[in-house]
């Protein structure tokens, strides 16, 4: 449980590290906050020749309201994230998003936009990215390239990015200022990595009815899954209790048929899909703001 | 392949750090791919800091890292060149005396065999800096990142809420 022999080094600006991976991209693995790759490496499943440690590059380490979504710097903690009231106000579903990633030592030196690069199916940041439509930026010694989140992730532990560029920026989109959300995941330990975990987002029109709905899980395939089919049984309903059964019902087919392991079985993820999925839209839909003149 | 070494002669196998550890400043060269667990353990023989999972997840190596409770297995040793590490062996006072979390584990047997409790109480000491007076729900969700094998948590957080008071009349006794 040792890592393997690497080499290090910890530029201080972005432009050094960009100019090493654009040369030896596919000997470099990029460090952060480590909280997933230290363990890969501890466990030998990782041995790159050489390691670049970003978290000296100051220039990363923010994070910003823009005024379509929130930008959060590759360097930016998960925890600094959860404990800023300005996010807290701003984007509530982040923020409970994120007090479930691991435990509080772990998010103390996790970043956000790690996370994302590492695009673990059963993470829950990923999914959210996904839920929303979000964005990443990728930087590399050529330009930037924005990447749209279903244009990212690209299976298990595996993304769109390519060698030679280096994740900076995720960003995550505001959600309208009368849509309610959810956000439930299921674990048989606190802190554990979810069996299943559902998201959903719901923004009435005028008429109380469903407008739009943004639901995602993650657990349930090699990435995360945004479920068009369930969305589209949502719009133009009062979320009654028909819809929700059908809503229930549409959700079982996003379990993986491959997603069977130690843990549980397909059928009982399914089982979990459905339920969680009855469940945030039952909380969602509670939380949406009423508009005025709404019947 | 000139250019190649010269742009890669960055990379180290080998750096020599500074690292401040419970107030002592301690300067090694270490290899790159020394855990910050192990260069605890077994360059500066502070044995304090438990190894049991290196994989982040029994939370035996936790230490304040900058004030911030971290998995020690789960950083390199080079990452902490430069900053400050408060480990278990940096909680009792000048003359010995327990640290009242310390003091608090004693006395409601907040253990069994031991093994965990360095770990515990450096998350401990992270959760009531940040909240002084936190509910029996919000120490056992605290707790979750700490694996006690022995003694059904039941002591441990009967241990906290103790410590937790003693903290809080300890802090208004100075103000």
């Amino acid at each position: 449980m040792k890592p393997p022999r690497f080499r290090y080094c910890s530029p201080r600006i972005l432009d050094e590290a960009l100019v090493l991976l654009d040369q030896y991209g596919e000997e470099i693995k990029i460090l952060a906050g480590g909280q997933s790759f230290v363990p890969l490496l501890n466990m030998r499943l990782a041995a790159p020749a050489y390691i670049v440690d970003i978290n000296h590059i100051s220039e990363l380490h923010y994070f910003e309201t823009e005024p379509d979504y929130l930008a959060i710097g590759a360097i930016a903690r998960q925890r600094q994230v959860e404990r800023s009231v300005l996010v807290q106000e701003k984007h509530p579903l982040l923020v409970e998003v994120i007090k479930h990633i691991g435990h509080m030592q772990i998010r103390n030196r996790g970043t956000v936009v790690g996370s994302i690069a590492h695009a673990d199916p059963a993470a829950e940041l990923p999914a959210l990215l996904t839920c929303l439509d979000g964005e990443v930026l990728a930087q590399s010694m050529h330009g930037e390239r924005v990447i749209k989140a279903k244009d990212f992730f690209a299976g298990y532990l595996s993304t769109t990015l390519e060698a030679g560029e280096l994740l900076t920026e995720v960003r995550f989109p505001w959600l309208a200022r009368q849509a309610g959300w959810s956000f439930i995941e299921f674990a048989r330990r606190a802190g554990d990595y979810a069996l299943v975990g559902a998201m959903a987002v719901l923004t009435p029109a005028l008429d109380d009815t469903c407008m739009s709905a943004n639901i995602a899980y993650f657990g349930v395939a090699g990435s995360p899954i945004r479920a068009r089919a369930v969305e589209q049984v949502l719009i133009g309903t009062q979320l009654d209790a028909h819809t929700l059964d059908a809503a229930a019902g549409a959700a079982r087919d996003v379990v993986g048929e491959d997603m069977q392991d130690v843990h549980a079985t397909v059928e009982y993820r399914r089982e979990l899909a459905s339920e969680l999925t009855r469940r945030v839209l039952k909380q969602a839909w509670a939380r949406r703001e009423q508009l005025e003149g709404a019947q | 392949m000139r250019e190649r070494d010269d742009d890669l002669s960055q990379c180290v196998e080998e750096c020599e750090i500074a690292v401040t550890v419970n107030g002592n400043r301690h300067e090694h060269t270490v290899p790159v791919r020394l855990l910050l667990s192990d260069f605890l353990r077994h360059e500066l023989h502070l044995t304090g800091t438990h190894v049991g999972c290196e994989q982040g997840v029994c939370g035996c190596c936790t230490v304040l890292f900058n004030g911030e409770a971290v998995r020690a297995c789960l950083m390199f040793a080079v990452q902490a060149d430069g900053m400050a590490i408060t480990t278990i062996e940096g909680m009792a006072g000048v003359n010995s005396e327990l640290h009242p979390i310390q003091q608090a584990f004693r006395e409601k047997h907040g253990l069994q065999c031991g093994f965990c409790t360095p770990g515990i109480i450096m998350s401990v000491h992270a959760m009531l800096h940040e909240h002084p007076d936190p509910t029996e729900e919000e120490i056992r969700h605290e707790l979750s990142g700490n694996l006690c094998r022995c003694t059904g948590y039941q002591n441990i957080v009967e241990a906290v809420k103790l410590a937790a008071e003693r903290l809080r009349l300890q802090h208004m006794e100075v103000e």
